[in-house]
């Protein structure tokens, strides 16, 4: 048959990574700041936000996380970790100075390029905020280029709530509005109670210059979106990010596949528009 | 290449084994196993199945005795090529923590190794090229997968025996190979008429140094093959059922199979084109070691759909339904086109006898589908 080249690219190898610094978050979430020890290929490893690495724990398996840190901070990639399964539960464990595997990254992140000159809107529930993190980042970071910056955050509780501060930090930056909301609210929680869908009447937003990213639970997402499209925004402005089953991160697998959409590959950053006819439709 | 057909004594076929070993190809063939016609290393031509037939229907298989001078007189058994090219289980990579804390891997690729499959038929010809277009031509090829397709040659031999349970003529993929081959057989009263397919298959039949057969011949082997396509029974109406099954998800049909269907999953394990396969750490008595496999899996699995504490597809009706409105529907927007080529596997190897075509059926008489 066909020849092909003898050494092809193995999408399913992990390189071995160094934690740098552990950082613990909140009760269960922790932040993994890793560098491949590989210096040249930690140096040619390039990312958009939004994608994700697959992460391994030896001896366990592997878990799809995104990267949070800046796509131009090429000391460390940051890996924001809710513990809840066998390999986060086993990673939780880990400290400065311990390997784990890193491949990727994977899928299609944000579409930063469409967000130029517009009005930013940030929508996330939980640890949706962590994929967003890296956006916020990024526009900060850049401020010119964008209109406002609008950052809704919902939790269920007000414990669940990370990186308070640079969220506060945040809304004390020009053109930039920061609503919190927590389903329960703890003692001396100034923000909203209720869902992070009631906060969007509050949004100041031009919504025919506006690009609105999303991610977290897909009934939070789904209720968003709706909200949103009441106000008029167009489908195609609004963006979710989508999590499923992941083991290889390339398409090839077949468990994250969502209708004909393999999230892996083609997202995890959907268009309102290409996710629309399956959305909230159980069983997919 | 094409058309040119040569002529091969049914006792060369020998030759044509000694040929290919030749040339550095392990050779695998239809052999009879455990009653049924399973692929395996061929050694000697006499090994094929002479003189069997397959008798199929729904959650139904046995070989019969028929036409002693046949030996490919059959449709199909439960796997043909795809074991072949993707591993039912393998190992992608090894790791080691070594003394100093450091972390190595190494990936472990399967050893390169010439295969020849002999009696691959139409509709394992249009699976193979679909799980080509999943595992090598998307944005990152699958090395594994690469690495035993490149090694491959392929004897396709064109069906004249179609079981009560295939459609490969409604599929628009066989009885007759049309593409896919290096070499292609038809199977005659007074042997093999050979057909190079490939650069590989025209050097193959050179060296054999074998007589052309006459235009009659061939002729009359085609019409064999034509009305094989004929003789088939089953079909699905149409080729492009997408939007009609995603238009139908709440269809009463997907309750009444969810109280046949056991979710066993033998259905996609003997599909030749659903690529699905887990990938898991074995657990090794060395905790510095960690071996890293992937082994094929199925949607009807409650593990497929787990996601962070909860299954998207929690009972048996949302698992057939993911599964035939991929395989018939979600296909046409990953690879172009259906992702079933008409085999009939999984309607023989289902223990309880689900048939697609007749599930299709019913939804698209009480669905709104068009003729």
């Amino acid at each position: 048959m066909t020849e092909a080249p003898m050494t092809m690219p193995n999408p399913s190898l992990p390189a071995e990574a160094e934690i740098v610094e552990r950082i613990q978050e909140s009760g269960s979430i922790y932040t993994l700041r890793l560098r491949m020890t590989d210096q040249a290929r930690h140096a040619a490893y390039t990312f958009a936000p939004g994608q994700f690495n697959m992460v391994y724990l030896q001896g366990i398996g592997e878990v799809p996380i995104s990267i949070v840190s800046d796509p131009e901070d090429d000391t460390v990639l940051d890996h924001t970790i809710r513990a809840v399964g066998r390999v986060t539960r086993g990673l939780e464990q880990l400290g400065a100075g311990q390997r784990v595997g890193i491949r990727g990254p994977f899928g299609r992140g944000w579409p930063l390029d469409q967000a130029c000159g517009r009005d930013v809107v940030l929508i996330t529930g939980g640890l949706g905020c962590a994929p967003l993190v890296s956006v916020i980042n990024y526009v900060v970071k850049r401020r010119e280029r964008f209109g406002r910056l609008v950052i809704l955050q919902g939790v269920k509780h007000t414990d669940d709530l990370i990186w308070h501060e640079r969220y506060m930090a945040w809304a004390k930056l020009p053109d930039t509005q920061v609503l919190l909301a927590a389903d329960i609210a703890g003692q001396g929680w100034p923000h909203h109670v209720g869902l992070v869908t009631e906060l969007i009447d509050r949004a100041r937003f031009d919504r025919d210059n506006a690009i609105a990213m999303m991610c977290g639970p897909e009934r939070m997402m789904q209720a968003c979106a709706e909200a949103l499209l009441a106000r008029n925004m167009a489908t195609e402005n609004l963006w979710l990010s989508m999590e499923r089953n992941m083991h290889c991160g390339v398409g090839h697998c077949g468990h994250c596949q969502l209708g004909p959409h393999f999230v892996c590959r083609d997202g995890p950053v959907f268009n309102y528009t290409e996710l629309a006819p399956l959305l909230g439709v159980r069983g997919f | 290449m094409g058309k040119s057909h040569r002529v091969l004594a049914s006792h060369a076929l020998d030759t044509l084994l000694a040929a290919l070993r030749d040339d550095g190809y392990r050779c695998v063939g239809p052999q009879l196993r455990d009653g049924a016609i399973v692929f395996d290393t061929l050694h000697h031509a006499a090994d094929l199945p002479w003189g069997w037939q397959d008798e199929q229907a729904p959650g139904h298989y046995r070989l019969q005795h028929a036409d002693p001078s046949r030996a490919f007189a059959w449709a199909n058994g439960p796997q043909a090529i795809k074991p072949l090219t993707f591993a039912p289980r393998e190992t992608l990579w090894e790791s080691r923590i070594e003394a100093d804390g450091r972390m190595q891997f190494t990936a472990t690729l399967p050893a390169e190794e010439k295969v020849a499959v002999i009696g691959a038929r139409a509709c394992d010809l249009a699976a193979l090229r679909l799980q080509d277009q999943h595992f090598l031509e998307g944005a990152h090829a699958d090395p594994y997968y690469a690495a035993r397709r490149r090694n491959l040659f392929i004897v396709a031999v064109h069906c004249t025996a179609p079981a009560a349970t295939c459609f490969c003529a409604s599929t628009g993929d066989g009885p007759l190979c049309t593409a896919g081959f290096d070499l292609a057989l038809h199977e005659t009263d007074e042997g093999y008429l050979v057909d190079a397919g490939s650069e590989a298959g025209t050097a193959m039949i050179a060296s054999l140094s074998l007589p052309a057969a006459t235009a009659t011949r061939v002729e009359q082997a085609e019409t064999a093959v034509a009305a094989a396509g004929e003789r088939q029974t089953r079909g699905l109406p149409s080729r492009n059922l997408r939007d009609l099954l995603f238009a139908n998800l709440d269809h009463p049909q997907w309750d009444d199979v969810a109280a046949r269907c056991l979710s066993c999953g033998n259905c996609t394990a003997v599909c030749p084109t659903c690529f699905c396969h887990a990938e898991h750490d074995v657990p090794l008595l060395d905790a510095n070691l960690g071996r890293h496999e992937r082994e094929w899996d199925s949607c009807f699995t409650e593990g497929h759909s787990y996601l962070a504490g909860i299954v998207i597809r929690s009972d048996t009706r949302l698992r057939y339904r993911q599964w035939l409105t991929h395989k018939l529907g979600g296909w046409h927007d990953q690879y172009g086109r259906s992702g079933c080529t008409g085999c009939g596997r999984c309607i023989t190897w289902c223990p309880v006898g689900i048939d697609l075509t007749e599930e299709v059926a019913r939804i698209h008489a009480t669905g709104g589908g068009h003729d």
